[in-house]
């Protein structure tokens, strides 16, 4: 039978678009879902893998915390020097004790950090991604983000973004390019 | 076997085999339902399903029910310019002689308004509603947050 609905195709490269600074020249400060604080000089000399979400988001999020859990696996020992960060678009829900809760459903090397809004509002700006808040009728609401998975080596340069909607075959060679 | 899920209601011991089993309603089959863990009631749930059609007529999937949300919504995740959103879909199309699927990444149920947490291997049912076919339910299996689907020994029908 044909098959209509999700598929994921290639998405088309956001054209123009201009490039996260580098770790070494971010200047965000937030905190992990263990309660410590993390700067972007923490993560100096380490490869780094950084995607943006909210732990009320049902699709999207666990989805794509579920292909990374896979590709580290895939990876083996060979990640685990990389940093691997989920941060929050949405610190308003997103405690650490939220975070720490919903990362521990996933490959243990990934972090969950939060913080004030200015200071997730400065992260998202330093890697160039957009989120907003989607307001519901019931009073409820939920958040637009970016959904790219940011790539960068461990000197700090961005490397590339696995796209969400890209085929997932080209993740593991994408993040095994900055593991060297 | 209609009856047989309408009459099964939020049992806590599923078997695995639940999402795998097929329900048909006139020409259109539906199978692996699935969830996935939430954590607490207050956050949404998700609902996953496959419909095949193999009549010579278009539906159209127009709603969901549930005892297990206050709220269920057909939504779609749309990733426009690389940002994720997912828009309220009125009318989730099975055109004649095609299958269509809710899943990761795409067309999915939103369960707002949880009645409690769900927890892996906890089952629901979920009552779908087409254009033309009707009405029908299928069992839903709640698996972990990181499943990316049931494991059905059929490769589908
Ligand atoms: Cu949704």
């Amino acid at each position: 039978m044909l098959g209509v609905g999700a598929y994921r195709t290639r998405s088309r490269p956001a054209l123009g678009a201009v490039l996260p600074v580098p770790i070494s020249e971010m200047t965000w400060q937030l905190t992990d879902e263990k309660n410590q604080s993390v700067r972007p000089a923490d993560w100096i000399d380490r490869p780094v893998m950084v995607f943006f979400g909210f732990t009320w988001c049902p699709d999207v999020c666990p989805t794509t915390l579920s292909d990374i859990s896979l590709w580290l696996e895939e990876l083996g020992a060979e990640a685990d020097r990389l940093i691997v960060a989920l941060i929050s678009v949405d610190p308003e829900r997103d405690t650490p004790d939220a975070l720490a809760a919903y990362v521990g459903n996933f490959d243990p090397r990934i972090l969950g950090l939060t913080g004030s809004a200015d200071e997730v509002a400065r992260a998202a700006s330093e890697f160039r991604m957009t989120y907003r808040r989607v307001d519901k009728d019931d009073g409820d609401y939920t958040m637009d983000h970016t959904a790219g998975v940011f790539l960068f080596y461990p000197d700090g340069r961005f490397a590339s973004i696995i796209d969400f909607h890209e085929d997932r075959r080209f993740a593991v060679p994408k993040i095994r390019r900055t593991l060297s | 076997m209609k009856h047989l899920l309408l009459a099964a209601t939020l049992s806590l011991t599923a078997s695995a085999a639940l999402a795998c089993e097929t329900v048909t309603v006139g020409d259109l089959s539906v199978e692996h339902g699935w969830s996935k863990v939430t954590i607490g009631a207050g956050r949404p749930g998700v609902f996953y399903v496959s419909i095949s059609n193999s009549g010579a007529t278009d539906d159209a999937l127009v709603g969901i029910s549930t005892p297990a949300a206050g709220m269920p919504m057909l939504h779609e995740t749309v990733v426009k310019d690389g940002v994720a959103s997912m828009p309220h879909a009125m009318s989730i199309p099975v055109p004649a002689g095609q299958s269509v699927q809710l899943s990761p990444g795409g067309y999915h149920g939103m369960l707002m308004g949880l009645t409690a947490a769900l927890k892996e291997g906890d089952s629901f049912p979920v009552t779908l509603s087409f254009e033309k076919a009707g009405e029908v339910t299928v069992n839903v299996e709640v698996l972990s947050l990181r499943a990316e689907g049931p494991d059905c020994a059929d490769a589908g029908q």
